[in-house]
């Protein structure tokens, strides 16, 4: 889901994605960025995002990913289905605001 | 998980190592630009990645179906490990490709002839309309019952309530004129609605309707009447038309009658087993059918879902109606009066009646078939399981290094079933030599024999036995060595001196169940064996059918119409025959002997005997010429042939068969001058001669009481008509040049020169239609012969291998045993009693098996009990005598061991 996020602005090659992600939470999720590859990869399987080659910024030969319309369709699934356990998970923790 | 993805893996991981680069190389410009030294940027952007090859794996395994994955490992496993040692495949594969594909000849046959449907439409709705009549002894019989009578079918046809058509036909031959050569042909002539319920389409034109069915000229002395119309049949129209569709509205003479051709049947349309080159219609003219004239068969095809219990009942019902509505004529009595015949429909699926009893044969040889399958099965295990024992240490190495049980089972596994497959590759290659070894010598009367073919369902069979079998072959190694027995594998490493007991279990079992099972199927070839002996024993009633020469020749009453003229014509045939060169008699009768014409029979009543109620056991009746007899070789019991003296004096004169004259008169010489009649207005017949029993009904039937009837008598039932005369007859001709072509050019020759328009049929010698009549015996008996020493091969080949690994295993004691003084014959003794315990083991349980098993071969059994003496020791003490030898062998090397060349070998 965050790495449908970070793609639904513009296509992004691994490495962006991973710093994106790990700035985009204020370096609350911290991982092994080599951990986002098997998830591309099964990303790319279902069908959600694309891939091509293409060249980074620093003129760096890099594999770029892009949203699919069906992975956009996943996103706003995932980020409703998302919204609503947060919420619940909220509403159990704090059943005074209510 | 998809297959596509599992076969794109190399290059995902490929592409994916390649990004994960990339990523570094970004990283490391990062880093680098940061400030950092090369070096360290480098290291820094790994430590960020993690683990490269963790990465790389997961994802190559989400594109993996392990299964597969390690099912591919183990095939080439396999393969290699089959690569290695060339023999033993080769055995292994040899032995499973005769047994895969024995069995897979005698599935297709089983299957073309049993299994399949027939070609028909809806064929599970057809039956033939038998029926038993047991107080009709002699004219039913157990195989055939009761055939229909003419009025039997209008009542049939007319009144059932359960059927959508029901027909009768009759098949026969006609003689067809003005083509190109006289030929006669074969015929089926059928009434209304026999084509209705067989329901298959003609290829051109159109069936034979009610309308053809209605007579259009009078035939003397018949319940049929000529019609006007014929179909053809498909081969019939290729060979004399060309296919040409304009045949239809053609004329044909069929029996110097010209009749309309209507319409043409498609390729290989049969009546029930018969496949004719023309179908006539019946007509049946109503106002002269009687109650009698038990002649045809009845076919039908029930409404969808009546029942054969309801058919069965319906047809009960209208029995009586039968009786009651027709006659046999005025002061014949009511047709009540075949109440005494206790008739009963007992109708059957058409599919039964085609297949006959040649399913029994057909399922033996399938069962003996399959038995020779366990047999090589067992064989193949145990090379397995010599294999996995040399194999033990390597099985216990993977074991070690962490191969989970399941994992070495199923690599064996994949190892026999590969076996199991291949060998059923090989073995379709042998099925189809096999097949055509089996049609060749299949029984004449195996039906659809033409059908026979291997087909998907075949190629099914083939595929489950071969995956099947190979499974079953693995299974017991597997289990045996995948067990974890791994310390104990390895920690004797190949140093044992002797081997446990416990180890030749397996073995032994397996080479105690071959032996049984070949013990059961050399009992059953063996009973076959006896069965041919006891029928070549059997007198048939004729001799040296090798020198008899037998051809029919029909005179249809349209060529030749007055009797006297027929007889006179028959008799200058003979005589033109007699003087063929080397021809020493000759004579005709209705038919020769075995030649399963439709039989002829009635009431007999000797002069002095009543029966009750007027009803006389029914007696076969043959029309014989003269010289007949003589010619055949029919011994002469008592009195004289006839003469043609008799015959043109219409002398009231029967000759009758020696077993009959037993029943009448007591003795042959007593019958002689007694006199015997068919009814009482006929006049007395008197007894001049008695023949030997004649086996008229085939080898394996007993002998019916026969009454011989002279060619031409007087016509008996209508006062001052022309006598009757047989036209249709059998010539048999004795010379030592019967059966050779220039012989059947010059009867051919001497025939046309008496009359050019007579055909001459079913050309063969005495030894054909005798050999005809043993075919299904000799069938048998070819195939219990193959698989019993098939069997006795692969069980004496499994007791020497195992016989030969054991003293192999067991060298190292041996050499001790020397050492120690053992002398070289105990030493042999020691293995030949091994061998011998093994093969009394096997033969004990075989004896058992058999003696259960062959009951089943009851019905193709004759003359003797299945549980036949003289088999039952002769095959054990040939399966002992063999085991010695096959056990002998090994031993004698055992007792050349140098024992000390062993124990240095250490």
């Amino acid at each position: 889901m965050l790495v449908l996020r970070t793609l639904v602005l513009a296509p992004a090659h691994g490495h962006t994605i991973a710093h994106a992600i790990e700035r985009g939470s204020g370096d609350v999720l911290q991982v092994e960025h080599g951990s986002l590859y098997p998830a591309l990869h099964r990303l790319e399987d279902r069908g959600w995002i694309v891939s091509f080659w293409g060249t980074s910024e620093n003129n760096r030969k890099a594999k770029y990913y892009r949203l699919t319309p069906a992975g956009r369709k996943q996103l706003t699934v995932q980020t409703t289905r998302w919204e609503q356990v947060v919420r619940a998970i909220g509403r159990v923790l704090k059943p005074a605001t209510k | 998980m998809s297959l596509r993805r599992f076969f794109r893996r190399e290059q995902w991981d490929r592409e994916r190592s390649e990004e994960i680069e990339s990523y570094v190389r970004i990283e490391t410009d990062e880093n680098v630009a940061r400030g950092l030294p090369y070096a360290e940027a480098r290291a820094a952007a790994l430590r960020k990645l993690g683990n490269r090859t963790v990465i790389r794996e997961e994802i190559y395994r989400m594109n993996t179906v392990t299964f597969l994955d390690t099912l591919v490992g183990d095939i080439r496993y396999g393969l290699r490990m089959f690569a290695r040692s060339p023999t033993f495949t080769a055995a292994a594969l040899l032995t499973l490709a005769i047994g895969i594909g024995a069995n897979t000849a005698v599935f297709s046959v089983v299957n073309s002839v049993l299994v399949r449907p027939l070609r028909y439409p809806k064929a599970e709705e057809l039956v033939a309309l038998h029926q038993d009549a047991p107080g009709a002894a002699g004219l039913a019989n157990a195989a055939d019952g009761l055939a229909l009578s003419p009025s039997m079918y209008f009542t049939y046809a007319e009144q059932n309530r359960t059927f959508q058509a029901l027909g009768v036909w009759l098949a026969g031959t006609a003689n067809v004129t003005g083509l190109a050569e006289p030929e006669q042909v074969r015929t089926v002539s059928v009434s209304d609605g026999v084509l209705q319920a067989l329901g298959v389409p003609p290829t051109a034109g159109r069936w034979l309707l009610a309308a053809d069915q209605i007579p259009q000229a009078p035939e003397p002395m018949s319940f049929t009447r000529r019609s006007s119309t014929v179909m053809l049949s498909y081969g019939y129209w290729q060979r004399h038309f060309g296919g040409d569709r304009s045949a239809i509205g053609r004329s044909l003479t069929v029996d110097s009658l010209p009749r309309q051709i209507v319409g043409i049947m498609p390729k290989g349309f049969r009546i029930v087993k018969t496949e004719p080159d023309l179908i006539l219609p019946l007509a049946f003219d109503r106002s002269r059918v009687i109650l009698a004239g038990f002649a045809f068969n009845g076919i039908g095809r029930l409404k969808p879902g009546v029942t054969i219990v309801q058919a069965n009942a319906d047809l009960a019902r209208l029995l009586p109606v039968w009786m009651d509505t027709w006659t046999n004529g005025p002061g014949t009595g009511g047709g009540r009066w075949y109440e005494n015949w206790k008739i009963r429909p007992t109708i059957r699926p058409l599919k039964q009646q085609v297949v006959g009893n040649v399913g029994d044969v057909l399922w033996v040889v399938m069962g003996t078939i399959a038995l020779v399958m366990l047999i090589a099965c067992a064989n193949v295990t145990n090379l397995l399981l010599v294999r996995a024992e040399a194999r033990q240490h390597e099985l216990a190495l993977r074991a070690a290094l962490g191969a989970r049980v399941a994992r070495i089972v199923r690599s064996l596994l994949v190892e026999s079933v590969m076996l199991g497959l291949m060998g059923g590759a090989l073995g379709v290659g042998v099925a189809y030599a096999g097949l055509r070894l089996l049609v060749a010598i299949g029984p004449a009367d195996l039906p659809r024999l033409n059908e026979i073919s291997v087909d998907a369902r075949t190629f099914a069979f083939t595929l489950i036995l071969s995956v099947f079998s190979g499974l079953l072959l693995g299974l017991v190694p597997a289990l045996r060595y995948a067990g974890p027995r791994i310390s104990a594998a390895l920690q004797s490493a190949g140093r044992t001196l002797s081997v446990s007991r416990e180890r030749h279990r397996a073995r032994n079992l397996l080479v105690v169940a071959q032996v049984a099972i070949a013990l059961v199927l050399l009992v059953s070839a063996g009973l076959m064996i006896r069965t041919a002996q006891a029928l070549r024993t059997i007198e048939p009633g004729f001799t040296g059918a090798e020198h008899l020469q037998t051809v029919r020749i029909a005179i249809p009453s349209s060529l030749i119409p007055e009797p006297q003229r027929v007889i006179r014509t028959q008799n200058d045939l003979a005589d033109r025959l007699a003087v063929i060169p080397g021809v020493t008699s000759v004579g005709f009768a209705r038919e020769a002997p075995m030649e399963m014409e439709p039989p002829n029979w009635d009431n007999v009543f000797p002069e002095g005997k009543v029966y009750a109620g007027n009803v006389a056991p029914l007696r076969r009746f043959e029309n014989i010429s003269p010289g007949f007899l003589h010619t055949t070789g029919a011994r002469l019991v008592a009195g004289r042939e006839l003469t043609w003296t008799d015959v043109y004096g219409l002398r009231p004169m029967v000759l009758i068969s020696e077993n009959l004259a037993r029943e009448f008169w007591g003795t042959p010489a007593a019958a002689i001058g007694k006199r015997l009649r068919q009814y009482p207005s006929m006049p007395w017949q008197e007894v001049i001669g008695v023949v030997q029993d004649v086996r008229q009904n085939g080898i394996q039937e007993k002998a019916p009481e026969i009454v011989y009837w002279p060619a031409m008598m007087p016509n008996y039932f209508v006062r001052n008509a022309a006598p009757v005369v047989t036209r249709a007859v059998t010539f048999v001709i004795r010379s030592e040049r019967a059966g050779t072509e220039g012989f059947v050019t010059q009867v051919r020759q001497a025939v046309w020169a008496v009359n050019a328009s007579l055909p001459l049929a079913s050309v063969r010698t005495m030894r054909e239609i005798y050999e005809e009549s043993l075919a299904t015996t000799s069938f048998t008996l070819v195939m219990m012969g193959i698989a019993g020493a098939m069997a006795l091969m692969l069980g004496l080949i499994g007791i020497y291998g195992v016989i030969s690994y054991a003293v192999s295993q067991r060298t190292r004691e041996i050499g001790i045993r020397v050492a120690l003084g053992a002398e070289p014959g105990a030493l042999r003794r020691l293995f030949v009693r091994y061998g011998l315990a093994l093969a009394g083991a096997g033969t004990a349980m075989g004896l058992v098996a058999a003696a259960g098993l062959t009951r089943l071969m009851k019905s193709v059994l004759f003359g003797i009990s299945p549980v036949d003496p003289l088999t039952y020791t002769a095959v054990p003490l040939i399966l002992v005598a063999a085991t010695v030898l096959a056990s002998y062998l090994p031993a004698r090397r055992a007792a050349a061991v140098d024992p000390v060349k062993t124990l240095r070998a250490e």
